[in-house]
């Protein structure tokens, strides 16, 4: 089954890094991307988003802020909050918001891990 | 400069800052090392209290004056600046080499303000993190910002210190052989910090060793 996954993070060049990865382990999945916490609000609104990988350090509203109103309006939504700056206080806000933490720069390993919980938690819903 | 300024830390906090450092920047490699596909040599770090002139022209004279850095503010108990310079001539080859071969020139210089924000970005807060852990304190980063210019250009960033000129200047190489790619990470803080960069040091030790913190009217 394909899966709709969104992507935020004002750079480019992490999108491009977190999509290639994505493209090696699911190549049918559908990637949608966004730049910031507003654009990736509304393709959740619109887009039928079924994953969310989202950057923490992102002007304006950072991650943590996004994955928590994402929490809000799809609480059953995988979402994994990547970031270099892994310190303790972060990755711990980021789980208590009910996302997972990867470090950024994201490996495939890393990657396919979480995935693989989130497919756990999707086909257990029923999506 | 006043020379007891730059006694502010013992030879053990010294010590235990330049390890605090190595760590950081070991994890900053690994990130570095993920991105490019390539082994990343380190330096050992140099450690020093030094003035921002001095350290401005320590840089300017080992690289001369057209140079590209990656600035991030971090906040906390302690609060500074730090860098991750390198020479502009080789801004392109840093793009080319995290971008993995797979797009054209004219793609790479239009990626390369941001490419470099986020290369410095993750190389940065890999360290700082690392050392953040370390010291069980939070610190607050600010977005990546591209300068270009000379070491004076970088160690003289408004506002200036609110207190004392003396910074800590972090200094590591690191390289990546194989493309000719050499920089410098650089942190600096005002005396305050130092300060405060002391007591955090004195209880790192304790934990590292086991011994006891001495109090804290003992630290200066």
């Amino acid at each position: 089954m394909s899966y709709r996954v969104l992507i935020v993070d004002d750079s480019k060049l992490a999108r491009m890094a977190v999509a290639k990865v994505l493209r090696t382990l699911h190549p049918d999945w559908t990637q949608i991307e966004a730049v910031n916490a507003d654009e990736a609000l509304a393709s959740v609104k619109t887009d039928e988003i079924d994953i969310t990988i989202l950057d923490f350090n992102m002007p304006g509203r950072d991650g943590l802020e996004l994955a928590a109103e994402l929490r809000e309006r799809k609480p059953a939504m995988p979402v994994a909050i990547i970031s270099a700056n892994y310190q303790t206080e972060i990755v711990t806000r980021s789980h208590l918001t009910g996302a997972a933490f990867l470090s950024k720069p994201v490996t495939q390993e890393a990657l396919a891990r979480f995935l693989a919980e989130a497919l756990v938690r999707l086909k257990a819903q029923g999506s | 400069m006043n020379t007891s300024n730059t006694n502010i830390l013992s030879a053990l906090e010294l010590d235990a800052l330049t390890e605090l450092v190595n760590l950081g920047v070991g994890r900053a490699a690994v990130n570095l090392r993920e991105m490019v596909g390539e082994q990343v040599h380190l330096s050992v770090p140099l450690v020093k209290l030094i003035g921002r002139m001095e350290a401005a022209a320590l840089l300017d004279q080992r690289e001369g004056s057209k140079l590209v850095a990656v600035h991030q503010i971090f906040e906390g108990e302690i609060t500074g600046r730090v860098l991750l310079i390198f020479p502009e001539v080789k801004s392109l080859e840093l793009v080319r080499a995290v971008t993995g071969g797979e797009l054209s020139l004219e793609e790479i210089i239009e990626l390369e303000q941001e490419a470099l924000a986020e290369t410095g970005n993750i190389i940065l807060n890999g360290c700082m993190a690392t050392i953040a852990n370390l010291l069980e304190r939070s610190l607050k980063m600010s977005m990546p910002e591209i300068l270009r210019g000379n070491g004076s250009d970088f160690f003289t960033l408004p506002p200036p210190p609110a207190a004392g000129d003396v910074v800590v200047f972090l200094h590591i190489d690191f390289s990546i052989k194989q493309r000719d790619i050499a920089g410098y990470i650089v942190m600096l803080m005002d005396m305050p910090s130092i300060a405060a960069l002391h007591g955090l040091l004195e209880e790192f030790i304790a934990r590292t060793t086991g011994s006891a913190a001495p109090p804290s009217d003992a630290r200066h």
